[in-house]
This record gives structure tokens, sequence and C-alpha cells, in this order.
């Protein structure tokens, strides 16, 4: 399998009045075709800010990205997503590259019918002329499940339910065949079973046209049911990257292992104490220079305090960022 | 109504019985002369009853009534109709100013734990403030009861002198349940209290929750969207569907033995933390959106969309009733022997 997107060494760096936001530092990762990747991580991590990066969605000033490579292959050959101009980059977007965000309203224009949000990106991507244009959104809304396609086309976001308001982004994620869909904490602002219609469609969406989807997120139930691999951040570094059932099966990290120890479970007896992380996440305005989570975590010992930790791998596609051996309960040698 | 329709008369160990509780919101039309158009259906006939040290869970999707069940209970929102008791005092039957007396009794606390803090306001003055609001202690005994509440929560004295904005979420939440147990509550309605919270940091509040509950014998109101943390912290759960109570039981009979129809959706939709079982599980659909609660369905509310539905779950609203011990269901379908389960594999 080929990867699709080869994200490397990636740095963005906030330049604000009180001084430097080190938002991401280091961040590499792969996505083969047609594979979804969860990247799980807690506010502040870095996870949406590693997508606004790579599609330019932020503001600069204040933000800089400072190195690191983002190389996309498709048919046409290999392009460096941080290399485009603006012109460039925007051809992607919406095209070759869907996205889907948390909040449906505001990512929708509210004086703006639904079926003409969808054809703009057709026109614009595809160069599909009006007829053409409306036949392909009433098809794309049948799709996403939206009852009466051909009249809820001229209906206005505000119109849809928050459910069908995020069918409606998917529409416009999936209009032009995209390559890639990356998708925001799409189904956090949902009730559960809203959420697991998205889910569903989403992952039925992505089988029938093999899309690779990088699905973003905080909710570890959720990306046990969707995940083919799970990229865990925190503090703006990768920490650990693992096919899903390995991940919470041997978890070699020491904050993925909490997180999961954190999670309370619906279908075991729920008497059990929560065994929590304790303190908070570390304040991104100091520079790395050791590993940023040393001080939540329970194995740190003196060398997690002096150096950053690089990336091991223990296993086929399972790497993490950290000098402790958890299985063997004590620091690893191969460092 | 059924005979059956109210929870069984209180014991000692009830604490808080909510008898046919109604919250209706009214919908005015006109600007000069407002009339009355209709009334948001907010919370319509619900009753139930918390147990001395007990923690109630409220589960519903958005727009289901809980938290407007959760501040009619305290009062906080004057209830349209029915009656609450806190042990043997009617509150509904109280002036404002008793309810004022019987405050330090019951005491919230809210979701956003930024907007429920005053930002001009020390941590010290916040805390302080029931304190000196209901004039239960002297002004120089004050200060030590702050730093005594400070250190119950996970806090240090030293952060007294500091400002909402100075701390993280988590910690603003320790400072929200500091306030709420100033006046040394017997009761508490916590209305999402940990949504905004990031995943380690709601399991330390969660945890910390349980603790004062075992020293301080609390009795918690728990109020949340998020059904698997509901679950664990709870004793009991109730869930709630366009301001019905459909289900009140033990949180593992709710998991592993739903009866209402309803509930068996919302069960098979939360995700569980485990891919190879997450990957294999059914879920069971429903169809369509919640109605509006201007305009509730006749009957059982939940007929519109229900997958097991009869003629007469349109025609007369189910009794809540309970059908197994300590298992109460608003179903005319549940039987107690599965007459009320929907069929996983028939579904698809």
């Amino acid at each position: 399998m080929a990867p699709i997107l080869e994200v490397s060494d990636l740095v963005t760096r906030f330049y604000t009045f009180d001084g430097v936001v080190h938002a991401l530092n280091g961040v590499s990762f792969d996505l083969q075709a047609g594979e979804t990747l969860a990247i799980v991580g807690e506010s502040g991590s870095g996870k949406s800010v590693t997508m606004m990066s790579l599609l330019h969605l932020l503001p600069m000033p204040p933000a800089r990205i400072e190195g690191g490579s983002a190389l996309f292959h498709d048919d046409s050959g290999t392009i460096d997503l941080l290399k485009l101009n603006r012109a460039e980059i925007s051809r992607v977007r919406g095209g070759r590259i869907g996205f889907i965000f948390q909040d449906a309203l505001s990512a929708l224009n509210p004086v703006m019918t639904v079926g003409r949000q969808i054809a703009e990106s057709l026109e614009r991507h595809l160069g599909l002329g009006h007829e053409q244009c409306r036949r392909r959104v009433v098809e794309l809304l049948e799709k996403v499940g939206i009852p009466g396609a051909k009249q809820r086309y001229r209906n206005y976001p505000h119109q849809f339910s928050g459910g069908m308001r995020q069918r409606v982004m998917i529409a416009v994620a999936m209009a032009c065949n995209p390559k890639i869909v990356i998708a925001d904490e799409p189904t956090t602002a949902l009730d559960v079973t809203v959420q697991a219609q998205i889910v569903e469609l989403t992952q039925q969406l992505q089988r029938e046209l093999g899309i690779a989807v990088i699905w973003i997120t905080h909710d570890l139930g959720v990306v046990a049911g969707i995940a083919d691999r799970v990229l865990v951040m925190y503090a703006g570094r990768p920490v650990e990257i693992a096919p899903v059932d390995d991940l919470y099966d041997h978890p070699g990290h020491p904050y993925t292992i909490g997180l999961l120890e954190a999670l309370p479970r619906m279908d075991a007896a729920g008497s059990k104490r929560l065994i929590s992380i304790e303190g908070s996440p570390p304040d991104l305005m100091a520079p790395p220079a050791h590993c940023q989570f040393a001080w939540r975590c329970r194995y740190a010992f003196e060398r997690c305090w002096n150096e950053v930790p690089p990336q091991v791998s223990v296993g086929p596609q399972h790497h993490i960022t950290c000098f402790y051996d958890v299985n063997r309960e004590r620091p690893r040698d191969n460092v | 109504m059924s005979e059956h329709s109210v929870p069984p008369a209180p014991g000692s160990d009830v604490l808080v019985r909510v008898e046919h509780l109604k919250k209706y919101f009214p919908i005015r039309k006109g600007a000069v002369i407002s009339r009355l158009v209709g009334n948001v259906k907010a919370v319509d006939d619900v009753s139930f009853e918390i147990r001395r040290g007990e923690t109630l869970g409220v589960v519903g999707e958005s727009g289901c009534g809980k938290s407007t069940t959760g501040r009619a209970v305290l009062q906080l929102h004057k209830p349209t109709a029915g009656r609450v008791f806190l042990e043997d005092t009617e509150l509904t039957a109280l002036s404002p100013p008793e309810i004022r007396r019987l405050r330090p009794r019951m005491q919230m606390i809210f979701q956003d734990s930024y907007d429920s803090l005053n930002p001009r306001h020390s941590v010290r003055k916040i805390i302080a403030e029931p304190l000196v609001v209901q004039g239960v202690m002297p002004a120089d005994k004050i200060r030590d009861r702050v730093v005594e509440l400070l250190e119950l929560v996970g806090l240090q004295a030293s952060h007294m002198v500091r400002f909402p904005h100075e701390f993280s979420g988590g910690q603003r939440q320790r400072i929200n349940i500091a306030r709420a147990l100033a006046l040394n509550p017997d009761f508490v309605v916590c209305d999402e209290p940990i949504s905004a919270l990031d995943v380690s940091i709601q399991a330390q509040v969660v945890n910390l929750f349980e603790d004062l509950q075992k020293q301080l014998g609390l009795t918690y109101m728990f109020i949340a969207h998020d059904l698997s943390m509901v679950q664990h912290i709870s004793h009991r759960v109730a869930v709630m569907y366009l301001g019905n109570l459909v289900e009140l039981t033990r949180r593992d009979k709710l998991f592993h033995d739903p009866l209402h129809p309803y509930t068996q959706s919302l069960m098979s939709a939360v995700p569980i933390p485990e891919p190879r079982l997450e990957r294999k599980r059914k879920r069971i659909p429903l169809q369509g959106e919640v109605p509006s609660p201007a305009n509730p369905p006749s009957g059982c509310v939940f007929h519109t969309r229900c997958p097991l539905a009869q003629d007469i779950c349109e025609e007369e609203p189910p009794p809540y009733r309970e059908v197994l011990p300590d298992h109460w269901v608003a179903c005319h379908l549940a039987d107690g022997r599965g007459g009320s389960k929907i069929a996983v594999e028939e579904i698809r």
C-alpha cells in the first residue's frame, strides 16, 4: 500500500504578544489510501492545528509554519502542501482534500441555500455547468440521506437539524470525489444516536468511494469503532501511533495508558474507581527541552527531564515517543 | 393516570421526592398585545425520588428536559404544576424567603465553570459568598472555612488570592464545587459538571465527586449527556425523552437489560472503547427526529419513532409504573418478560 499523504517534522508556532506558543513540535505521520487514521488528544494537543497547517487555514500572523513537509501523492504526481501558494492550495482544498468541521452551523454560509453551497465547489473544482451541478447536488443530498433532496436543495442551513446539517457538510466534503477527507471533531456537538448515524454514513461513503479519512476526535469510544490506525498527540507531538487493536490491547506510552484507564466503560459494572492522570497539560509557551509528559508521568525518571525522547518502534507500524518500556518495567536501552 | 403512577410512599431514606412535576414555557406572539399561542412542554409530568446518599443520574439527548427538571427541583424555575419535597417539606408550597432559608441544604453546580464564577472576584470572595449571604458564620471564621473547603476539593490555601482566569477548566470546576459545599448541603444538583473538560481531567473531577459523597454523605442529582460517565457515577439512572421520564432503574440493569425501546436504542449508540467489540456492535437506529416539545405527539411521546409502536401507543399515554422491582418504565409493551425488547437481528 502506498501512502497518499506523508507529513514529516511539522513545526507550527504562534507569535502572540505574550510570547511564542509552540503548538506543533515536530509532527510526523503518514496516511495510506483508503484507510481511517484517527488523531486523538486533549484540547491544546495540536490535533486541529496539524490539519489546519496542512491546508493553510491558520491565520498568519500570528501563526507561522516553521518547518517540515507534507507530501501529497495523487495520480498527477507529488506535491508538498506546505510549499503551495494561495491559488494552488485553494485548488486542493475542497477538491482533492475535503473537510468536515465540528460546528456545521458556523461552517456553512447562513445566507446561501445548501444547494448553492455544494454546487459552488462543483463549479469551482470540476467546472460543471449549472444544470449538471444541480443534478449532482440532488444526487449527493440523497446519498447522504437527506429526505426530499429536491425540495431541500433550496433550504437554508438554519432549516436543518444539527444532524442533517452535518450530513450537508459531508455532502460538501465528498462533492468533488476527494482522495482525503479530514473530519475535525465531526460528531462532538451531536447527541449519541445522531453521532452513530453520522459515523455510519461516513464509513459507508468511505468504503464506496475509497476515500482516506483523517478523523480528529477526543472520544476513544468512537475511535475504537472507526479507525484503522490511531495517532495519539500530546503537547504538539505525536506520542504514539499504532493499529487500533494494538493501541487498545498494548498501549505503550504512559499517556495513552492513562487515557484508556480514565474512561468509564458502559459494559463493565462501573463500580471501579477511575484512574486519573494527575496534573494538567503543560504550558506551550515554554519551549520543550524534555519530555512534555514527564510532569504527569508515573514512570518518569532522570532522562525524561533532560532529553526529548525520539520515536521508537515497538512493533510493525507501532511507534512510541518514550524512554520507558512499560511492559518490561524499565527504561529502554535501545534508544 | 393509573394507580401506579407515583413512586411508593416515602421511606425514611428518601431525601427528595418529585410528584407529577411539569414545567411549561409559554410561547407568546405579538409585540404590543402579547397573547399565548402555545407552550413548550419542557418537563411534562415527571415523578421520581432520590434516596439519601445516592447519586441519581439523569440522561437524555439535548432538549429532553433534563436540565429544566434539575432546576425545577431546586425551585430555580417555578414549576407549572406538581410537587417537590425535600424530606417532609414541600418546596413547591413555600414562599421565596422560606425557600431561601432552605437553600443551604440544596445547591447546584453548573456546566460552564467559567461563566458561573464572577471574573472580578477572587477565589476567596467567591467561596465565601454563600457564607456571607446566608450569615451562618462570624466574619473572622470565614477565612478558615474557605481554606478548609479549598483543601477539601484538592486546591491550596494559596489559591485564595487568585482570580478565575488564572485556573484551568478542571480547577475552576473544583472552585465551583467548593462554593456549592460551603454551606454543608445535603443535596447537590450537578448539571453537566464535566462535559466541558478533557478526558483525563474528567476522571479527576468524577473521582472528587465520589470522594466527597463518601466523606460528607452527599446526595447527587447528576445530569449529563455522556452516558458512560453517568453510568459510572450513578447508583440509579433516569432516562428522559421529550419532557417525559421513560425509564428509571439501577445502573447495571439500564445497560444490560433496558426495557424502554428508546433506552435500548440509546444504549446501543454509546460507543465502547474496545475495538473488537465496537466494530461488531449492532445499533438500533431510530427513524426521523425528535418532535417539537411545543407540539408533542399524542399518546406515548415516543410512538412516532418507536420500531414496536402499536395502535394503543398512539392513543393513550403509557403509565409510568414499576414493571420489575426497582425498575420503572413508561411503555405499554414493557411487561418484564421481553415484551418491549427490540430484536436486534431483525433490524438489519
